[in-house]
């Protein structure tokens, strides 16, 4: 099993926000996870990926059978974990290029190899540059400085498709989207979809559902994980919204 | 070992020498210059040192670099071989070299060297024999003695120092390179003088470095000059490599003509106590000044940047960007005054101070501080001070870069906004390279701002690879 979430209780100063999340995601599935806003999604992703201000209070995290607890933040995204960020943040003064080339490096140095030689890694952002149809010049630009809200997204899925992921989770890829868009980003994700790697895709739209067909979807309300099922799931949110889970939940 | 009481600096030991070496230091003076030398004399007596119940001196208290003690020369030392003291390959030099070795100017060849287009460079001691009357016309006409101690005792005892004159039109083709290095066995106090003019439609590119050698003590007081003619560029580099044990009040007086230009870069990468004294006069209208500032300190290290500007005419505009990073237990004052006159209308100026603190023992106190007597003006001022930013750190990380790497990348990210206005590249790739050292704590103090170090004969080479980040 690739991931392995066991009632994992986390929050932040003092407030509880995850409680008692359980998943599981094997390689080569994609899992959705839907819910209402504010109901700790994002949170989940943080977790996953290690980020600090979060602690955790209770449960676990494993990753093919280790514990990720251990490890550090780079030490997760080099075996293989990626976050798509719901906000990409923007980092002025570094160069996409020289950030994916530190990025690269540092996981083929993490796997033993050596760098990648310059011609080849300039080669490699020309193919998955054009994985994800950017054919403006943002590579010259600083990190996500000044890109539009879609630009923002479709630069994760290209970051994504530099690195190869074992384990990627999209925050909210989809929104703020148009049509055209969402279409290459989840063409990007599904040519990069492979019997040994999975993805995780929070959504609020089952419409990305349509294009990234998934094996499960999860309904996260209040902390945990209320409810699963087949992509059928998506379609009665869609219809029904998530009053009659809060019922069920009351 | 406590100092000789007659190696501390006191206002009463500059003056006893002063009035003892009375007719040596005036021996080659004009009657103009023999009196500004009095009149510099008479306001150091007045004001003495100053101390920390002055305003602009409030942050940086000198009482521990004065009480090291330190050797006063009135005469060069020694001979010095050239090619020793400035290892630098000069026939590959894409500069013209001039240097300095414990403020007194070393000759490679001649001491005022005189070039086809009419450029004059060299030493200021020659000049005021050779040239007396281009030098009275100039010569401490920017220079206040009136406000500050460290001024006047400057004045008071000058003598030797660079002599840069670019006549009307001409364009100077390459950049100047003046390298001020320290290099003694004991002790120094020093006081070089410059003396640059920049003519109408003229241009002068200047890197200025002060570097030390060794780890000695040294306090320099250095004052220069800059006059920038009618329709005048100049581009002004002050890159600042010192040891830990080094205090430096530099002290840069530039008067800008109409629609003269300027861009000023004050790249402080090491020293002990560093305190540069800016100040810009308009002296017509139309005039353009930027000054840009990085400091990168740490251990104990201090650096006090005190710009003013001052608008006397009307519109010119002027704009300071300084940023820091700072470490340990270092601290960065910034004081940023702009001072509009009533006549100064169309006045544009800028201020803007940024500091990233990477400890809480690390300070840091800013005072943008604009004086504004006319209402037909824009003028913006703004700082910051905070930590690295925890979003971004996180970003990289979850991208596999090391938490190390990463905040480099994001401290170089921050630097590079100042860095890349170096307008000479060769000269930005060594700051850059110089920067990236710094950051990663392996800058050598003797590694000189030199442009040809960095050649394909000599590559520098990096553990990280953060080439071109
Ligand atoms: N850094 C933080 N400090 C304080 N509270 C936080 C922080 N991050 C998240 N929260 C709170 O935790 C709860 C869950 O937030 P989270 O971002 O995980 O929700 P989400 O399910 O992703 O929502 P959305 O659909 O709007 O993206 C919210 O109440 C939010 O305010
Ligand atoms: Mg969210």
């Amino acid at each position: 099993m690739l991931l392995q979430i066991k009632n994992l209780h986390a929050g932040i100063n003092g407030k509880e926000i995850l409680r008692g999340v359980n998943l599981e995601v094997n390689a080569g599935e994609v899992h959705a996870i839907m819910g209402p806003n504010g109901t700790g999604k994002s949170t989940l992703a943080s977790v996953i990926a290690g980020r600090e201000v979060f602690d955790v209070t209770a449960g676990e995290i494993l990753y093919n059978g280790k514990d990720l607890q251990k490890l550090s933040i780079e030490d997760r995204a080099r075996e293989g974990i990626f976050l798509g960020f719901q906000y990409p943040v923007e980092i002025p003064g570094v160069s996409i290029t020289n950030f994916m080339r530190t990025a690269v490096n540092e996981v083929r140095k993490f796997k033993g190899l050596d760098p990648l030689p310059g011609g080849d890694f300039l080669r490699l952002m020309e193919e998955k540059k054009r994985l994800v149809e950017i054919t403006s010049n943002l590579t010259n630009r600083s990190v996500n400085e000044g890109f539009s809200g879609g630009e923002k997204k479709k630069n994760e899925i290209f970051q994504m498709a530099m690195l190869e992921p074992l384990l990627a989770i999209l925050d909210e890829t989809d929104s703020g989207l148009d049509i055209d868009a969402l279409r290459i980003v989840a063409n990007g994700v599904n040519k990069l979809r492979r019997p040994d790697n999975a993805f995780v895709v929070i959504t609020h739209y089952q419409r990305l559902l349509d294009y990234i067909i998934p094996d499960f979807v999860h309904v996260l309300f209040e902390g945990k994980i209320v409810k699963s099922g087949g992509k059928e799931l998506a379609l009665e949110l869609e219809e029904k919204g998530y009053d009659w889970i809060k019922k069920e939940q009351a | 070992m406590q100092p000789n009481v007659k190696e501390l600096i006191t206002r009463e030991r500059f003056i006893d020498l002063f009035e003892k070496n009375r007719r040596f230091l005036a021996a080659h003076d004009t009657t103009a210059l023999a009196g500004i030398r009095e009149k510099a004399f008479d306001s150091f007596s007045n004001l003495g040192f100053p101390d920390t119940s002055m305003e602009t001196w409030r942050l940086t208290d000198l009482e521990e670099s004065f009480n090291r003690g330190y050797d006063y020369h009135l005469r060069p030392m020694e001979e010095v071989d050239f090619q020793k003291v400035f290892r630098c390959n000069i026939p590959h030099l894409d500069t013209a070299v001039i240097g300095q070795l414990n403020g007194w100017y070393v000759s490679k060849d001649v001491p005022l060297m005189e070039l086809g287009n009419g450029i004059i460079m060299g030493s200021l001691a020659e000049a005021r024999k050779k040239y007396p009357q281009l030098i009275e016309k100039y010569y401490g006409t920017m220079a206040d003695d009136t406000a500050d101690g460290f001024t006047a005792l400057n004045t008071a005892f000058s003598q030797d120092g660079v002599f840069i004159y670019v006549p009307d039109n001409v364009k100077s083709p390459k950049p100047v390179q003046l390298i001020n290095v320290i290099h003694h066995e004991e002790n120094l106090f020093l006081q070089p003088r410059n003396l640059i003019v920049v003519g109408a439609n003229a241009k002068l590119s200047l890197v200025h470095c002060d570097d030390s050698y060794n780890h000695q003590a040294s306090f320099s007081n250095i004052v220069t000059e800059i006059h920038v003619g009618e329709n005048g560029v100049m581009d002004h580099y002050k890159l600042q490599n010192l040891n830990n044990n080094s205090t430096l009040i530099s002290s840069v007086f530039f008067r800008m003509e109409a629609s003269a230009s300027l861009d000023s870069h004050y790249i402080s990468l090491n020293g002990g106590l560093l305190r540069n004294n800016i100040r810009v006069l308009f002296n017509g209208p139309h005039g353009n000044a930027n000054i840009y500032g990085i400091y990168l300190m740490d251990r104990k290290q201090h650096v006090d940047n005190q710009v003013f500007i001052d608008h006397a005419h009307p519109g010119c505009t002027s704009n300071e960007t300084f940023k820091g990073i700072l470490d340990e237990n270092s601290r960065a004052i910034f004081n940023g005054h702009v001072m509009v006159r009533r006549d100064a209308t169309k006045t544009d100026a800028r201020q803007s101070n940024k500091n990233i603190l990477l400890t809480d023992t690390a300070r840091v106190n800013s005072k943008p501080f604009l004086e504004i007597y006319n209402d037909d003006v824009k003028c913006s001022h703004g700082s910051t001070t905070g930590q690295l930013d925890q979003e971004s750190m996180f970003y990289l990380r979850q991208r596999g870069i090391g938490e190390e790497t990463a905040r480099m990348l994001l401290m170089f990210a921050f630097a590079d906004e100042i860095v890349t206005k170096i307008a000479i590249p060769q000269l930005r790739q060594r700051i850059e390279d110089m920067v990236k050292k710094r950051l990663q704590g392996e800058l050598q103090i003797c590694e000189q701002c030199v442009l040809h170090c960095s050649t394909p004969e000599h590559p520098m080479d990096f553990q990280i690879d953060m080439a071109k980040i």
